[in-house]
C-alpha cells in the first residue's frame, strides 16, 4: 500500500526513515521524496501487514502518515484517449494499449496531480 | 499504368462492389501487390485525424428579433462572437474565452454545448438604427432554434506538426500541452500513417470541393487552409460542414491549462485510387513521415530545431534528443483517428458516401511567410543599463550594501571569480541579512537560480519573463554567461511611457 509521510521542518535533518527501517526491519520503498528546508514529503510503498508497525514507528518520531487510497480517476465520457497524460506521469500510470487505448494503472499513482494540468479535456481528477 | 475514373469508383460504391481500405491497411497491400496491383484492387483509401484544431469556428444565424436588432456585439454564454456582418449573423471562434469563466470555457465549449442540445444564453448590444432600432437583447437558444450553424474552419488538418519540447528550467504551458522542464517530455500531434494530407502529398484528390468526413457528418474542403505551406510539407485545408448534422463524439471542446481553449475535431478524407501514383502515395507509413523537434523554451517564431524524428519513433513512446531519452505524448488521439477512417470506410461500403475529385487543385508550391513588422521592436540591449555594478560572490554583505548605496542600483548581479553570473542580491536580501543578524558572504544570501535575459531578446519577451517570475530586474548576460548589463521593470515602464 502507498503512504505519504510528512515531516516537519525541525526534524528534516533527522534520519527518521533509516531509523524506522532499522527498528521495524521492514522494507519501505520510497517512490518520491521532496525535501527542503521548509518541509519533507515522502511517498512510499509498504507491505500491508507491516503498516501498523511502520506507522507507529514513524508517528512516534513526529512524522504524519496519510494512507493514499484515492488515486487519480478518469471521467470516461470526457477522455478522448489522446495520450497527453502519458509523458508527464512520473510513475507510468498511463500507457498505450495495442489498439491505442490509453490504459490507466491506478495502483502506481502517487497522486502528484501533474496529469490533471496536462489533460486537455479535464478528464482527470484527484479526490481530496 | 492503371487509371480509374471517379465515375467508375462511384458506380462500384453504388452497386456495393467497391473495395475500401484504411490508409493503415493500404501500407501492407501496396507492399504485397505493388502500386499497380494495389491500384487495380483498391478503389478508395480512407484517412482520419482527431486533434486540436484552433482555427475553427461556427457561423450562426439567429433569425430576427422583434423589434429587430443589428448586433454590434454578441456573447454566447459570455463568450464573444464576431459580428462585423449583417444583423444577426455571428462567428463563434473556438479559442475565444469566456469573459466570466476564463480559460475553462470558450467558443469551443459553446459549440459543443449547442451540438449536445444544451441551451445557450445570448446577449447582444447595438447602437440602434432606423431599420434596426433595438439596442439590447437577451435570449436563450438551442441548436434547433437557430437558422444556420455552419462550421467553417480557415485552417484544419495539418499534414504533420512539429514536436514540442522544453530546454528551460520551468514547466511551459502551451498549445502542445504542458512541457516539463529540462526536456522532461516531448509532445506531438497528427495521425502519421492515417494523416489525410500525408496520404496525398501532391494533392491529386484532396482539393477544393472534395467531400469529406467532418465532425461525424459529410462536409467539404473549400480550399487551401491559411498558412498552407506545401513546400515544407505543412499543407492545410479550409473546410465547411453543417454543425446540425455533426456527432458530438467528433466535436470536443478542450482547454490547454495556461494556454486557452481549442476544439478537438474529427476529419476523415477518402482518397479515390485513380491511378498507381495515388495508390503508392497512400502506402506512406509512420516511418516515412518525419518532422522537426522544436524547443518551445525560446519565445520566438524561430524556435531552435533540436533534431528530426519520424512518427514511428514518436509512437514508440520515447525519442532521442541530443543523447537523452525523452518520453513522448500524443496530443491527438490515434484511436479516434482510426475510428474515423473505419467509419468513413463503412459509409462508403454501404453506399452512403460518394467520393469526389476536386474542382480545383490546392497549390503544391508556396510557403508560410512571417509577419512584416513596420514598427521596430526594441530589444533588451537597446534599453538595458550597460554600466551595471556587479559584486563577487565571496564579497561580504557589508561590501554589497556599500555598492548598492554608491551605485543607486537595487539589484547587484553576483559574479564568480571568472566573472560569470552566479546569482543576484537585492537591497531586500541585505535588509533581511541585517534583520537576521547574519553577516555572511554574498553567496550565502544571494538568489542562486537567477532569472536572466540576453541583449538580442525583445522587450516583450523580457517583460513577460519578469512578470512570470515575479521579479523586478534581470541581469543581461552574453553567450558566455558574463554580465553585460541589467534590465529592470522601471526601464520597461519608462519606455512604454515614452511611447504614449
Amino acid at each position: 500500500m502507498k503512504i505519504r509521510i510528512n515531516v516537519a521542518p525541525d526534524i528534516v535533518v533527522t534520519p527518521i526513515i533509516a531509523e524506522v527501517i532499522l527498528e521495524t526491519r521492514t522494507l519501505l520503498n520510497i517512490s518520491q521524496a521532496h525535501i527542503d528546508s521548509t518541509k519533507g514529503e515522502i511517498i512510499a510503498d509498504v507491505p500491508i501487514d507491516e503498516f501498523d508497525k511502520i506507522k507507529s514507528a514513524l508517528t512516534s518520531r513526529g512524522a504524519k502518515i496519510t494512507i493514499m487510497d484515492k488515486p487519480i480517476s478518469r471521467d470516461e465520457d470526457e477522455c478522448v484517449e489522446c495520450g497527453a497524460c502519458v509523458s508527464v506521469c512520473p510513475v507510468k500510470v498511463f500507457t498505450f494499449g495495442e489498439d491505442w487505448s490509453v490504459n490507466l494503472d491506478e495502483g502506481n499513482c502517487i497522486q502528484c496531480g501533474t496529469c490533471i494540468e496536462m489533460c486537455p479535456h479535464g478528464a482527470l481528477t484527484l479526490e481530496q | 499504368m492503371v487509371e480509374k475514373s471517379i465515375h467508375e469508383i462511384n458506380r462500384r460504391i453504388k452497386d456495393g462492389s467497391v473495395n475500401v481500405v484504411t490508409a493503415e491497411e493500404m501500407v501492407g497491400i501496396v507492399a504485397e501487390l505493388g502500386a499497380d496491383g494495389a491500384a487495380k484492387e483498391v478503389d478508395v483509401v480512407t484517412t482520419g485525424t482527431f486533434g486540436a484544431m484552433c482555427s475553427s469556428g461556427v457561423w450562426v444565424n439567429l433569425g430576427h428579433s422583434e423589434p429587430p436588432i443589428k448586433m454590434q456585439k454578441v456573447w454566447f454564454n459570455d463568450v464573444e462572437a464576431y459580428t462585423g456582418l449583417a444583423a444577426v449573423d455571428a462567428y463563434i471562434g473556438v479559442t475565444q474565452l469566456s469573459e466570466t469563466r476564463g480559460m475553462e470555457y470558450g467558443g469551443a465549449h459553446v459549440i459543443e454545448d449547442l451540438l449536445r442540445g444544451k441551451s445557450v444564453d445570448v446577449h447582444a448590444t447595438a447602437y440602434g438604427t432606423d431599420c434596426y432600432p433595438r439596442k439590447q437583447l437577451d435570449t436563450t437558444i438551442t441548436l434547433d432554434d437557430i437558422n444556420q450553424a455552419v462550421m467553417m474552419n480557415p485552417r484544419n488538418c495539418y499534414q504533420k506538426y512539429n514536436v514540442a519540447t522544453n530546454s528551460s528550467n520551468r514547466t511551459l504551458h502551451t498549445y502542445m500541452g504542458a512541457l516539463l522542464p529540462d526536456y522532461g517530455n516531448a509532445t506531438y500531434s497528427a495521425a502519421g500513417v492515417l494523416s489525410p494530407l500525408s496520404n496525398d502529398p501532391n494533392y491529386e484528390t484532396i482539393g477544393t470541393g472534395t467531400r469529406i468526413f467532418l465532425g461525424g457528418a459529410q462536409g467539404y474542403i473549400t480550399g487551401a487552409g491559411t498558412q498552407h505551406d506545401p513546400t515544407n510539407k505543412f499543407g492545410t485545408i479550409m473546410v465547411q460542414g453543417d454543425l446540425k448534422k455533426m456527432n458530438p463524439d467528433y466535436v470536443r471542446a478542450a482547454t490547454f491549462p495556461g494556454y486557452g481553449t481549442s476544439l478537438y475535431l474529427g476529419i476523415g478524407i477518402p482518397i479515390p485510387i485513380i491511378n498507381e501514383r495515388v495508390a503508392l502515395a497512400t502506402a506512406v507509413s509512420d516511418a516515412d513521415i518525419s518532422t522537426n523537434i522544436l524547443d518551445y523554451a525560446t519565445a520566438s517564431r524561430a524556435r531552435p530545431k533540436l533534431g528530426q524524428v519520424t512518427y514511428e519513433q514518436l509512437k514508440s513512446g520515447t525519442i532521442d534528443i541530443n543523447g537523452r531519452e525523452v518520453t513522448t505524448s500524443s496530443m491527438s488521439s490515434f484511436k479516434v483517428a482510426r475510428k474515423i477512417a473505419g467509419e468513413l470506410k463503412d459509409w462508403i461500403k454501404r453506399g452512403e458516401f460518394i467520393v469526389s475529385l476536386p474542382v480545383d487543385r490546392l497549390s503544391t508550391q508556396g510557403v508560410f511567410k512571417p509577419m512584416l513588422q513596420t514598427q521596430e521592436t526594441p530589444l533588451v540591449g537597446d534599453i538595458m543599463s550597460g554600466n551595471v555594478v556587479t559584486i563577487k560572490q565571496d564579497a561580504s554583505v557589508y561590501e554589497a550594501a556599500k555598492k548598492i548605496i554608491e551605485s543607486a542600483f537595487n539589484h547587484l548581479p553576483v559574479v564568480s571569480n571568472n566573472n560569470s553570473l552566479a546569482g543576484i542580491v537585492t537591497s531586500w536580501d541585505i535588509s533581511k541579512a541585517v534583520a537576521d543578524d547574519k553577516f555572511d558572504l554574498v553567496e550565502d544570501i544571494m538568489t542562486k537560480d537567477t532569472v536572466k535575459a540576453i541583449s538580442s531578446e525583445t522587450i516583450d519577451v523580457a517583460a513577460y519573463r519578469l512578470d512570470q517570475n515575479n521579479v523586478s530586474a534581470m541581469p543581461v548576460v552574453d553567450k558566455n554567461d558574463q554580465v553585460i548589463g541589467i534590465i529592470t521593470s522601471d526601464d520597461i515602464s519608462k519606455l512604454l511611457a515614452r511611447r504614449c
